[in-house]
């Protein structure tokens, strides 16, 4: 996690870090004057292709970069992309997503949380909810209503909110893996220059839907870089199954013979989307589909790997269960949120519905 | 390596491939073949057209007088031949018989058979099943030596194009016990050859399969292709260039399904609306395209891998027919699902589809078959065999 509340797990990660930075290689794609790589599509390709051959750890895990930053070089007016492309790219200030709400989580357009027109300021009331990493982030972005509430996604602006304003109240929510990647935000009077809103006012949506883009995009990444270090399937399974021969075995390896070969064409799809995109081919429907896969199989893979450690994946803490028992119960717990969390499997299915197969809408 | 993307020559094959066949092979070509209860399986009109568009020549190098296309360009017509269900010698001829000649026959062998192969004179089937599934390590037909040659005696089924083939490649045990991968050789047999039986069968997708019986078939020592003993190896070789070639046909059979389906459920009204606006359908279609999508990479990976390092060859070619045969079966059943009371009608052509599809999921080793020996390769089911 990016930003001034970053932590390093060892010097070798806080020197990594540095050296990435230093490189401009936290955003390789954009221009060097807001501290990127200035690297064309191409090379950006090459570089993530090798980093990802290397199994490089992703440097900085900051979605200001991921999400925000995309849309500010397409959106931003020249001072916001000063003010707020360099500090992401050196590092300093970390970003969390404010979209869902308590009363719109699929159904994101009827958010409520109002940003009101007061001189130079807006003054922000509601809240929102499943933001991660609001707790150590700097600032938010927001999607925010300035507009009316019908047609509902016609009122709605996007709001960059400084974390460390007066009434941000920031409470992490328990997860069922005990983690606590998501936290509950809530808005009281908070006021926020005028400065600060991205694109037209009450043309937020057109960002957000942007921004959603590079979300699915991100996720993935996310899950890269989540899963497959602590659970390479064919390995994981067979070590466990090692242990002494028991009834059930032969059905648990079938069905992880399967997910392997679910992987494996997961894998060769996104090769080939990377092939196609270079050959100036449409990718957008192998795109959608990107993130209802991965988080699916992983969602699959988690439960056999479950399954073929018996009793030992269902250890919850102590010195009775191995640090990699305990790792694998917790992402199993955690598969579960990953068809949740940026865009449910549903509402994928639902894009690939329409805008992949032109189904009509009712 | 863009080896997951057709080049633009491979294109263009496959935009000639499916005008051609919209043409000449469409879908109430194989009705009339059915219907006419047609002995050959397939019309010779168009295969011979086939020909003359140089399809047969495209696997062979040019010192053969092929085209040295390649298997991602034999698995572009594939493809096409699957979106109108056309038959013809081309996957038994070609891809099986000129296979075997390419990889284990002696340069004497290849030059009496492929150019008459490529020149469409000589249809040729490879018989390598002998019980209810795919196995071929449990080859039990018997090729003794005799004087200075092999006598054969056993039984074949399930031959594709056996019994229109003039010439067939036979499987065979010189040695070892069936279930063993050693002890097999390859035979060309000529199909007329004395004590050869052949029983053609009317098949779920109105295409040619003999029960052939070998019974004291004597063939010369210059008939054994490859080594005696040895032929395992190459009969894998051969066997992967047929499952991707099946795997590609599958996709297309795939994605007409899958077209034909999203296009139904746009047009189909009830309660006042097109079905297509229901979620429950929508989800199910969204998913089918998902799946689609992933087998459609490993088909084109098991093509591209063909020609590759053998271990990686099973294990991506074994993906192909894998992937392809499970999302198959998701994408016929749901296209007659999706269809209601007309799905399961003869006059819809989606039934054609579904008893092709259950045919070549089968061929050479279904789905099961693959998952097990991909499970081998990676190290997480033991050899059964």
């Amino acid at each position: 996690m990016g930003g001034s509340q970053a932590t390093f797990a060892s010097a070798d990660q806080k020197l990594w870090f540095e050296r990435m930075r230093d490189k401009g290689w936290f955003a390789p794609g954009w221009p060097t004057q807001y501290g990127g790589g200035g690297l064309d599509a191409h090379r950006v390709r090459v570089l993530e292709d090798e980093m990802r051959r290397m199994k490089c750890r992703v440097p900085q895990v900051n979605i200001g970069i991921w999400m925000l930053g995309p849309v500010l070089l397409e959106f931003g007016n020249e001072a916001q992309k000063a003010r707020f492309l360099s500090p992401m790219t050196r590092g300093e200030e970390g970003w969390c997503q404010g979209f869902s709400e308590p009363n719109a989580g699929s159904d994101l357009a009827s958010l409520k949380t109002a940003a009101r027109e007061d001189g130079d300021h807006y003054v922000v009331n509601g809240g929102k909810i499943w933001t991660s990493g609001a707790d150590k982030a700097d600032w938010m972005y927001a999607l925010v209503r300035t507009g009316p509430a019908t047609p509902k996604h016609l009122g709605i602006s996007l709001l960059l909110i400084d974390m460390k304003s007066p009434g941000v109240t920031v409470r992490p929510i328990e997860l069922i893996s005990g983690a606590s990647k998501f936290c509950q935000v809530f808005f009281d009077d908070v006021r926020v220059p005028r400065e600060n809103l991205v694109g037209p006012v009450n043309g937020g949506w057109t960002v957000a839907k942007r921004l959603l883009q590079h979300e699915r995009e991100a996720m993935s990444k996310m899950g890269d870089l989540n899963l497959p270090t602590q659970c390479e399937l064919v390995p994981t399974v067979r070590r466990f199954l090692a242990d002494r021969a028991a009834p059930g075995d032969q059905a648990i390896r079938l069905r992880a013979v399967n997910c392997a070969m679910d992987e494996h064409a997961y894998h060769l799809t996104v090769a080939r989307m990377g092939q196609e995109a270079k050959a100036r081919m449409d990718v957008s429907g192998l795109m959608s589909i990107v993130k209802l896969v991965h988080t699916e199989q992983d969602k699959r893979k988690s439960a056999v790997l479950i399954d073929a450690m018996g009793n030992r994946g269902l250890g919850w803490e102590g010195d009775e269960f191995t640090e990699d028992e305990l790792t694998t119960v917790r992402q199993w717990l955690l598969s579960y949120t990953l068809t949740i969390a940026g865009g449910s499997s549903e509402v994928q299915l639902n894009i690939v519905a329409k805008r992949v197969l032109g189904l009509p809408g009712n | 390596m863009n080896d997951m993307v057709f080049s633009e020559e491979q294109r263009l094959l496959a935009d000639t491939a499916r005008d051609f066949l919209e043409v000449h092979c469409p879908v109430t070509a194989l009705r009339r073949l059915r219907d006419g209860k047609d002995a050959l399986g397939y019309d010779p009109e168009a295969w011979r057209k086939m020909v003359e568009l140089g399809w047969t020549a495209i696997p062979f190098p040019e010192s053969l007088g092929g085209l040295d296309f390649g298997y991602l360009g034999m698995g572009a017509v594939f493809e096409q031949m699957g979106r109108t269900l056309a038959a013809s010698p081309l996957f038994a001829t070609v891809v099986l018989g000129g296979s075997a000649l390419l990889l284990g026959g002696s340069p004497a062998q290849q030059a009496a058979h492929v150019p008459a192969i490529i020149a469409g004179e000589r249809r040729f089937a490879l018989a390598v099943d002998e019980g209810r599934r795919h196995d071929p390590a449990a080859i039990a037909l018997a090729a003794r030596k005799t004087g200075d040659g092999y006598t054969l005696d056993g039984d074949k089924v399930f031959v594709l194009d056996g019994q229109v083939a003039d010439w067939l490649v036979v499987a065979a045990r010189t040695s070892g016990a069936a279930g063993e991968r050693s002890g097999i050789s390859l035979f060309l047999v000529e199909a007329n050859a004395p004590g050869v039986r052949r029983q053609g069968n009317a098949m779920l997708d109105s295409r040619n399969a003999a029960r052939i019986s070998f019974d004291g078939v004597r063939v010369s020592a210059e008939a054994l292709l490859g080594r005696a003993d040895e032929a395992w190896d190459l009969l894998e070789e051969i066997l992967d260039r047929g499952r991707a070639c099946l795997a590609a046909e599958m996709l297309g059979i795939g994605q007409w399904l899958f077209d034909t389906t999203t296009k139904y459920l746009k047009e189909r009204v009830q309660f006042d609306v097109p079905i297509g606006s229901f979620q429950a359908l929508q989800h199910r279609a969204a998913w089918m395209y998902a799946e689609l999508e992933l087998a459609r990479s490993a088909v084109m990976a098991g093509l591209a891998a063909v020609n590759g390092a053998a271990a990686e060859r099973r294990q991506l070619v074994s993906l192909a027919k894998a992937k392809m045969g499970t999302v198959l079966e998701r994408i016929s059943g749901e296209s007659v699902q999706m269809h209601g009371g007309i799905g399961v009608t003869d006059e819809l052509d989606v039934g054609l589809y579904l008893k092709r599809g259950r045919v070549a999921r089968h061929t050479l080793g279904d789905n099961d078959f693959h998952a097990q020996r991909y499970g081998e390769g990676i190290g997480l089911l033991e050899r059964l065999s």
